[in-house]
């Protein structure tokens, strides 16, 4: 089974009317990872005789007729702990961890009776828009298999846009579900600070994380987010608001008219890829040619970002990531004389150098006598990013524009060049520093490569988010098309 | 063009870190490290005259709740993560180095 011509409601029919079984479905699923992974790269991980165990429960119990998640393949993320299931984070650091609990997130997947198939490839404890940081090994492009899939939920996203699995989790902590699903064209929703609970996912940034599936439809994507969201004792940052069914407004009679959105003139300028600019220039034509208004708005502070974000996500790394000390749990250095030994060693061996360069850079930013010049000072340009969006929102109902400045670029391209690959997150770490809800969509193509029109929100309105991004999916064709797989086909 | 930071600097940040930078790892880390630091020095540009902090975007403040313990009886499981164990108590090397004078 691949998932190209499959979404959650034509899956659901077809267990329903008992076409397949879940286990069927399973199976095939896991036949044909097996197959396309030997060119996608996107599993850590299969879980298979469990997810084959589950399948057989679950056509046991009966598929659940209300419940369009009942009998589905999903893959999760490996920095989303799993309970006796190894979750490494993609770091060395966790080769051999098994959790004894899973993510909150995860239990709740789990609930909706899907089968989780396995763990996916990303950037070493989602540091990273590429999944070169991973230390297991590198995914590949759906479209291209020179190309990156994106991260750092790059696994998730070219498992879904490969056609492995309908819905995959990642997480988001400047882009991370948002750019790989632009670079693999499917449709990747990070969720307001605090709609999902964070327990169980291994903290990288703790005032920015945040998890939020990706799928192959808008639709897919709000039911996905009404089964994953809600108030969690674990996790006091989430909310208590009430979590709506995302999905059930979106049919036929779902409109854009009269909606205002604005288009930040610093989303569209230099450093922008052309084509990327003008996909972004058209959906907006097609928003207004669907009865919503279009105007220019300004973020000036929106080139502050990559600055502020760089100090604050780092230093909250620093702070979370003191954790691995090769004790406990973990990769622990042999060869060592005494206890300095094994914190040094341990971790000197166990991360890569992308984590090593946040952990420095965020120790140096909280260090004594910098901590005012670095932390506070991205921490108050923060309250001005905020406030920009802020003053948009007033009077717009969504923001629209691209999710990354550029298509995905090759493999190995940028990894030596940490800057150049810091700078690709200039559009989408705003949103997190503001905590608001982002979500990116198919959008247009630029040499055969996907690009992604990102809709930023209100704090807890996903609603508009995917009402807007439905309409659009349902005006336009870019969603249909589907990749040759490289050698696969 | 990156002296934002000093080799020694760095060292000692990797010091405070508990990270250990061989010389090759040390030259590019300097470089890196200081052209993002460079970055960041452009927050200067910004006047943030009264303007306050922001460290979190959660709607939920001081949320209290009961300490009850849950899922805690998994002292195996636990321990089967740890590198070294010993009668059921994690191992960890001498703190302080006996093979030094």
């Amino acid at each position: 089974m691949n998932y190209f011509d499959k979404d959650l409601t034509s899956l659901h029919d077809d267990l329903v009317n008992k076409k397949i079984t879940a286990e069927e479905l399973t199976k095939q699923t896991f036949a044909n990872m097996k197959q396309t992974d030997q060119t996608t790269q996107a599993f850590l991980n299969l879980n298979e005789d469990e997810a084959v165990r589950t399948a057989q429960e679950i056509d046991k119990a009966g598929i659940d007729p209300e419940n369009l998640l009942s009998g589905i393949p999903v893959a999760i993320k490996d920095n989303l702990v799993t309970k006796g299931l190894t979750t490494t984070a993609a770091s060395k650091m966790l080769e051999n961890f098994k959790p004894i609990y899973s993510a909150t997130a995860v239990e709740k997947l789990a609930a909706k009776q899907t089968i989780n198939v396995g763990k996916t490839n990303m950037d070493e404890f989602a540091m990273g828009g590429s999944t070169e940081n991973s230390a297991f090994k590198v995914t590949t492009n759906a479209w291209d298999k020179t190309k990156v899939p994106g991260g750092s939920s790059g696994g998730s996203a070219a498992a879904v846009a490969s056609g492995q699995v309908p819905l995959a989790l990642g997480s988001d902590t400047g882009g991370s579900i948002r750019q790989p699903a632009s670079f693999n064209g499917v449709v990747g929703m990070k969720p307001t600070y605090g709609r999902v609970s964070r327990w169980g996912l291994i903290a990288f940034g703790s005032s920015l994380d945040e998890i939020g599936p990706i799928t192959r439809s808008v639709k897919d994507n709000a039911v996905a987010l009404s089964a994953i969201a809600g108030h969690d004792d674990h996790d006091l940052t989430t909310s208590t608001k009430e979590v709506p069914d995302f999905a059930a407004e979106l049919n036929e009679k779902t409109t854009v008219k009269g909606m205002k959105i604005g288009l930040p003139k610093e989303f569209i300028g230099e450093g922008v890829d052309e084509d990327v600019k003008n996909a972004v220039l058209a959906a907006a034509d097609k928003y207004r040619e669907l009865g919503a208004t279009v105007d220019e708005v300004s973020l000036p502070h929106n080139k502050y970002g990559v600055a502020a974000y760089y100090i604050i996500a780092s230093s909250e790394a620093s702070s979370n990531l003191q954790r691995f000390d090769g004790i406990r749990y973990g990769y622990r250095a042999d060869d060592v004389k005494n206890l300095e030994d094994v914190y040094v060693k341990s971790r000197s061996e166990g991360f890569g150098d992308e984590v090593k360069r946040r952990i420095m850079l965020g120790t140096y930013s909280l260090s004594a006598g910098f901590y005012d010049a670095y932390f506070k000072k991205a921490a108050k340009v923060r309250t001005l990013i905020i406030r920009d969006f802020q003053k948009v929102m007033e009077d717009h109902d969504f923001i629209m524009g691209p999710v990354a400045p550029t298509v995905a670029f090759s493999i190995g391209a940028e990894i030596s060049d940490p800057m150049t690959m810091y700078m690709n997150d200039i559009l989408t770490i705003p949103v997190n520093l503001a905590g608001l809800p982002g979500m990116s969509i198919p959008a247009g193509f630029s040499n055969g490569m996907p690009i992604g029109l990102q809709l930023i929100g209100k704090p807890f309105d996903e609603e508009t988010l995917y009402k807007a991004g439905y309409v659009f999916e349902q005006n336009t064709d870019f969603h249909k098309k589907t990749p040759e797989l490289g050698g696969q086909a | 063009m990156a002296n934002n930071i000093s080799q020694d600097q760095v060292k000692h940040v990797a010091e405070l870190a508990k990270l250990e930078l061989n010389d090759k790892q040390l030259d590019y880390f300097t470089d890196q490290l200081g052209d993002i630091i460079g970055l960041f020095e452009t927050l200067n540009e910004v006047d943030t005259t009264d303007v306050p902090v922001t460290t979190s975007v959660s709607d939920q403040l001081n949320v209290m709740r009961e300490d009850v313990a849950d899922n805690w009886n998994q002292k195996e499981a636990l321990l089967a993560n740890a590198p070294e164990t010993e009668n059921g108590y994690i191992k960890v090397p001498t703190i302080i180095d006996e093979s030094e004078d």
